[in-house]
């Protein structure tokens, strides 16, 4: 128990592998869990594809899209599935991340001489592909009940990039209530009670326009509506006539779309940093 | 900043680990109110205290995770508010829960961990292999973390700290709801890991824990250090061993005073327990007393020597037991600190 002894410990050397690289080690890590607990995937699996099937086979004769050929609907709702499951990327993103805070991970890699967002960004990366296994399992569900791609593959291409990006700005919000939240049950709680009415009260499942004034009126502004629209708008979905003028981010939806995911994530993520700093560094 | 290897010990002269008057403070309450320490390096501090003394948020300063309120620590030689990167590679933190991956394999948590440093891959390997014999889990080492047993999953976490073998390292209550043996067994990987020169700061609430590893303790409580020093010292402040005498009927506790006056001055009588008690200064004490016993007539049930337990040396130098302390430091806090003053070295 001397100095000299002290100094013969002898240390590997200790590289600085930067922000990219030591997320993906997060990223790989979180993906181990999936591989470990496959039952992680049935919020993007199971889940999804009996909403899609419900839908489409129980309620989907009684909601009438134009003509009324329940193919057509069918055509229609995967659009609104898929952007509800992106949206759920928030629900994904805030159970883990309490989770590793409550299990004291994010200590341990706090302590580590890591970027600081490492633990963030891995969780983000592993929650959006998380999200995209969800979507790619959507889009085969998709079409084997009659969903088709009907405009050219950038437009394709586009939409899929827009639900991507609104698993984005979701994933600000995951962080926000992630770190504001005790418990997982609570995360479950908090988000239950709001994301699946917000998903709802839109044109997801059903066309907006049947609604009594005032739920319309929400549903169009709702930002889960501009991306449903811009979504359909870009796969050529046939969409009925419109009744009434549509609110205005509808009269744009991939523009107002852009506009939700730079306004969400520029409000939600200062608050969720701060919320994730205060949590963690108290 | 890549880090040249075993220079990471800036000046050697210097203690591994230092803290200068560090204070947190939560809203109205103040969790750690002040606290300095110095340990020098390849040497062991035990910070000993109750639940709620600030011995976590203290260890969370000293290792980053947490902002001072005001104060100043260094690990070794870094600042722990200037360059947290610095002291970051410098120690290890194994923390109060093991912070294990429960869905990792024990080797897997050993990979993540050291490509998280930044060690190459070969190194990550060998050293993991190393690591996992090394305490013993090489059997378990592809098993995933949640079937480990408690003691395992301590000693892979204290494995994990040791990846990059840190020149310091800091252990948050490392056997708390461990089973004896496996206390024993970790004890020994600590005694092992000062004796190649790490320097090891380990909060807990035993005793008989910062007995058997630290060179010196630091009592903390209510936010405060109130008495360091080594393990001897500590206990001859909190007074000497005390000879305990149970008499088997109640009827004669006056008269076992009265012969125990004879040959002690001072006599605490317990009469519910049927108790007498009166300091001693070794088993010389115990074997004249008991052959005083052993001709008066006076059936005992039981007499022995009882030496000084946490909750004497809390009771001795805080005027309160360790249990009461776990309540949170709140309104009455300031006034206790200021009558503990005196006891404090």
């Amino acid at each position: 128990m001397t100095t000299t002894q002290s100094q013969s410990i002898s240390r590997p050397e200790i590289r600085d592998t930067g922000l990219l690289r030591q997320s993906l080690v997060i990223t790989r890590r979180n993906l181990i869990h999936i591989k470990r607990m496959p039952e992680m995937l049935l919020d993007v699996t199971i889940q999804p594809v009996m909403f899609v099937l419900l839908f489409a086979f129980v309620f989907g004769g009684s909601i009438a899209i134009s003509g009324g050929d329940p193919r057509e609907y069918r055509d229609w709702l995967m659009a609104g599935i898929m952007s509800q499951t992106i949206a759920f990327a928030s629900f994904i993103v805030a159970v883990g991340l309490t989770a590793d805070i409550d299990k004291g991970i994010v200590d341990r890699l706090r302590s580590l001489p890591i970027h600081p967002a490492a633990v963030l960004v891995g969780r983000s990366i592993s929650s959006l592909l998380h999200s995209s296994i969800g979507i790619v399992i959507m889009s085969l569900t998709g079409l084997t009940i009659g969903w088709r791609i009907h405009d050219g593959f950038f437009e394709a291409v586009l939409a899929y990039v827009l639900l991507l990006a609104w698993g984005f700005a979701m994933i600000w919000v995951g962080i926000l209530v992630g770190s504001s939240m005790r418990s997982v049950e609570a995360v479950n709680g908090l988000m239950f009670a709001t994301m699946f009415p917000i998903t709802f009260l839109a044109n997801t499942f059903a066309p907006a326009e049947n609604m009594p004034t005032v739920l319309r009126w929400f549903a169009e502004w709702n930002p889960i509506s501009s991306l449903v629209l811009a979504v359909r708008e870009l796969w050529g979905t046939p969409l009925p006539p419109a009744k009434h003028e549509l609110a205005l981010p509808l009269q744009h939806p991939v523009l107002s779309t852009i506009i939700w995911v730079v306004v969400i994530t520029a409000v939600c993520a200062p608050l969720a940093l701060r919320a994730f700093r205060r949590r963690t560094q108290g | 900043m890549s880090a040249q290897p075993h220079t990471l010990l800036q000046v050697s002269s210097r203690p591994a680990i230092e803290a200068d008057n560090l204070v947190k403070r939560f809203g109205d309450t103040l969790a750690v109110d002040g606290v300095s320490l110095s340990v020098p390096e390849g040497s062991v501090l035990g910070l000993l205290g109750p639940n709620g003394a600030g011995k976590t948020t203290t260890v969370r300063m000293m290792t980053t995770l947490t902002t001072p309120t005001s104060g100043t620590a260094r690990v070794a030689g870094y600042d722990v508010i200037e360059q947290p990167d610095m002291v970051r590679k410098s120690m290890g933190l194994t923390g109060q829960a093991a912070t294990v991956d429960e869905l990792l394999t024990g080797r897997e948590n050993l990979h993540l961990i050291g490509s998280l440093y930044g060690l190459t891959s070969v190194y990550v390997r060998q050293a993991a292999g190393d690591l996992l014999e090394r305490f013993s889990l090489s059997d378990a080492g592809d098993r995933v973390v949640k079937t480990y047993s408690g003691g395992m999953r301590r000693r892979l976490d204290l494995a994990v700290s040791l990846i990059a073998t840190p020149p310091v390292l800091f252990l948050d209550e490392p056997t708390t709801g461990l089973d004896p043996r496996s206390r024993v067994e970790l004890w020994d990987v600590l005694r092992g890991l000062v004796s190649d020169g790490t320097t090891l700061l380990l909060t807990t609430q035993y005793l008989e824990e910062a007995d058997q590893l630290a060179d010196r303790i630091a009592v903390i409580d209510r936010g405060h250090v109130i008495a360091e020093g080594t393990p001897l010292e500590l206990k001859d402040q909190s007074g000497k061993a005390a000879l305990v005498v149970t008499v088997s009927h109640a009827d004669d506790l006056g008269e076992a005073e009265r012969l125990l006056r004879t040959l002690v001055e001072e006599v605490h009588v317990e009469a519910n327990a049927r108790q007498l008690t009166a300091p001693a200064n070794g088993l010389a004490d115990v074997t004249r007393i008991a052959g005083a016993f052993d001709g008066s007539g006076i059936e005992l049930d039981d007499l022995g020597l009882k030496r000084p337990s946490l909750d004497d040396v809390f009771l001795h130098l805080t005027g309160h037991r360790a249990e009461e302390a776990a309540e949170p430091p709140d309104d009455g806090r300031a006034d206790d600190a200021d009558n503990l003053s005196g006891v404090s070295t």
